[in-house]
């Protein structure tokens, strides 16, 4: 979190420039310099996130026909949107694959983590394999998205692979363009993202805390829920946060790796901007934005993130 | 509590890949007693701890505890137990959790266990803290707290990886005296580990000191103190200084020596140059430069000293009582 104070030290020597008579900052009053000192990140949060947010906020009251939208402040868009079961329909999908994909990958991003903090013995190593782990990142998400397409499909090397060992006889249909191979992108795309500050916290427990629960009699597993997983709760609940708000905002994954036969909420967004009815995108939008919203404010509700930073 | 039992280790030895941290050392800690550890760092005095805790590997040779072969028993079934260096208790749990652990280990109901844990954390006096988390208390209430989570598994034997090195002085010396105190009380035998000679000096009844993964001497802190038996104990004990006599070397107590103005008096043997003076309340201290004997120190008591000072470059002649002289081992 260092990297909140740097406009802190920009904002310093641009002050002094400013000045021509000798200039101190801490001449002012502290509630001044306070002020000042946090101008620069309250400007880029301000026209960089609260403007479109309160933008879209506002569009979502216009109103749409089929080829113009005019300002007004009506509720036709969410009166259509809460009464439509399409909606309800599409939230549980988008809901289902983010609970599923946080499952899976909190259980491999926890183990991963797990082995690269207190298996892997030297640092040096550590850093090789999370290297490693990074790879995949130097590409495009498409394109990892869009390589899965060849391996899983009707001909594809899954399933002539299996039907050359006789484990199936004609090729898997469920394979691609369906709700596993969404959630197959899905794990593929996030699980670093759990990785990352899950390890983060890990390497931060005192290795002799694991001696010690030894020492007390704690068998490996009891080591583990009792030591190690309380004390990862931080990584956990900020690695789910990440993958939670990614997978439901996400539109891409769902259409290509469902051929665009599968909803959630990013696709409706999406469809609705591609015929131009902003007013009703934006509706959607700002329901899934307090969705997200609560999602989190539940996730926080077990654990004191700040305390943890 | 747990009986107390004899803990002896033979010919135990430690191999770290190509070095010998610790070299099949021999040695019995006898029951109820309060032995030291001690040594420079490196000196394989952590291994050999941490061999007994169970938490490093024994390379070759025993360790025997009261007659059972505890070499390769996990730490938790050994009979031992072991208070960390940084007192290592459970950011996450309060006072009395982090105590009785253990027991929630074994599966012993809660209200059992909180019972006896409250118990262990009276004996160590902090029964009022039991709610605290351990980041809310100061270092010597996380000490008492970590020695209550070792005392709550009824060790036959408690081990202490240098528990005093993260206090400051003055609580140093507190803890100290409540570590002895609850060594006396308990009956069980304590294994310290620690670099400091005072600290050592003070708490044991056996002194075992270390030094390249070999024990250069075992014993009182009296016969250690007053009869190193190597060139190494002399310099390490401190108070000491090491001569060259007809061709093997002796160790001299910096109080036995005795510092004379004038050339011949007493029989005086040797010539030396008062490089520096260090008051220290009820010693003063002359660091002494006696030529082909090497640098020297002369420990004399504050009366002494200033009813005749010495002042910085005089020369001064010294002797000393040929019994005091000590030989050592070459």
């Amino acid at each position: 979190m260092t990297d909140q104070t740097q406009p802190v030290s920009s904002t310093a020597p641009a002050a002094k420039a400013r000045a021509k008579a000798p200039f101190s900052l801490s001449r002012l009053p502290d509630a001044v310099t306070g002020w000042l000192l946090s101008l620069p990140l309250v400007l880029v949060l301000f026209f960089f996130l609260l403007l479109p947010i309160a933008m879209i906020v506002v569009v979502s009251f216009w109103g749409a026909t089929e080829f113009s939208i005019y300002p007004a402040f009506q509720f036709d868009n969410y009166e259509f949107l809460l009464t439509s079961p399409v909606t309800y329909q599409v939230f549980l999908n988008t809901v289902k694959y983010a609970l599923i994909t946080w499952a899976i990958t909190l259980v491999i991003g926890f183990t991963v983590a797990y082995f690269l903090a207190f298996h892997v013995r030297t640092l040096t190593w550590q850093i090789v394999l999370f290297l490693l782990c990074t790879i995949p990142f130097w590409t495009s998400n498409i394109i990892r998205m869009i390589s899965w397409i060849p391996f899983l499909g009707r001909n594809g090397i899954a399933n002539s692979t299996l039907i050359s060992m006789g484990v199936i006889d004609e090729p898997l249909e469920w394979l691609l363009f369906s709700d596993f191979s969404v959630i197959l992108a899905f794990v593929h795309l996030y699980t670093l993202f759990m990785v990352v500050p899950i390890f983060n916290t890990m390497m931060r427990i005192d290795r002799s805390l694991i001696e010690a629960a030894y020492d007390n009699g704690a068998s490996g597993l009891q080591t583990l829920t009792n030591v190690i997983i309380p004390l990862t709760k931080p990584g956990i609940m900020i690695g789910s946060i990440f993958v939670v708000t990614l997978v439901m905002g996400d539109f891409i994954t769902v259409r290509f790796m469902s051929g665009s036969q599968k909803a959630n909420v990013g696709r409706l967004i999406s469809n609705d901007i591609a015929l131009l009815q902003y007013p009703s995108a934006a509706a959607t939008a700002v329901i899934l934005l307090i969705t997200v919203l609560l999602v989190i404010s539940i996730l926080l509700r077990f654990v004191d993130i700040r305390k943890e930073l | 509590m747990a009986k107390s039992l004899d803990l002896e280790l033979a010919a135990t030895t430690k191999i770290y890949g190509e070095t010998i941290a610790v070299d099949a050392i021999n040695h019995k800690f006898a029951a109820g007693t309060y032995s030291c550890l001690l040594g420079p760092s490196g000196c394989g005095k952590s291994s050999t701890l941490r061999m007994i805790a169970g938490h490093e590997s024994v390379s070759t040779g025993d360790i025997v505890l009261g007659g059972t072969n505890i070499t390769d028993l996990p730490p938790a079934r050994r009979g031992t137990a072991m208070m960390f260096q940084n007192y290592a208790l459970f950011p996450h749990l309060s006072v009395i959790d982090n105590v009785a652990f253990s027991q929630k280990m074994k599966g012993v109901e809660k209200p059992v266990r909180l019972k006896k844990a409250r118990q262990l954390l009276e004996l160590v006096d902090m029964a009022t803290y039991a709610d605290r988390l351990p980041s809310q208390l100061s270092g010597g209430q996380q000490q008492r707290v970590a020695l209550a989570r070792a005392l709550i598994t009824e060790p036959s034997v408690l081990l202490l990886d240098e528990p005093l090195s993260a206090l400051d002085p003055f609580l140093r010396i507190k803890m100290r005296l409540e570590l002895k105190k609850l060594q006396r009380e308990l009956g069980i035998s304590f294994i310290h580990v620690t670099h400091s000679q005072d600290e050592a000096l003070a708490l044991a009844d056996d002194i075992i000191v270390m030094n390249g993964g070999k024990i250069e001497q075992a014993g009182s802190p009296r016969d250690v103190f007053n009869t190193p038996a190597t060139e190494f104990v002399a310099r390490f004990i401190g108070g000491h200084n090491v001569l060259q006599q007809k061709g093997s070397s002796v160790a001299l107590r910096a109080d036995r020596l005795k510092v004379r103005k004038a050339a011949g008096e007493d029989g005086a043997v040797l010539t030396a140059f008062v490089k520096d003076v260090e008051y220290l309340g009820s010693t003063v201290n002359l660091a002494l430069d006696a030529g082909g004997a090497g640098d020297l120190t002369a420990a004399l008591t504050d009366d002494a000293f200033f009813q005749d000072p010495i002042e910085i470059g005089a020369t001064v002649f010294l002797t000393w009582k040929p019994e005091d002289a000590h030989q050592l081992a070459a």
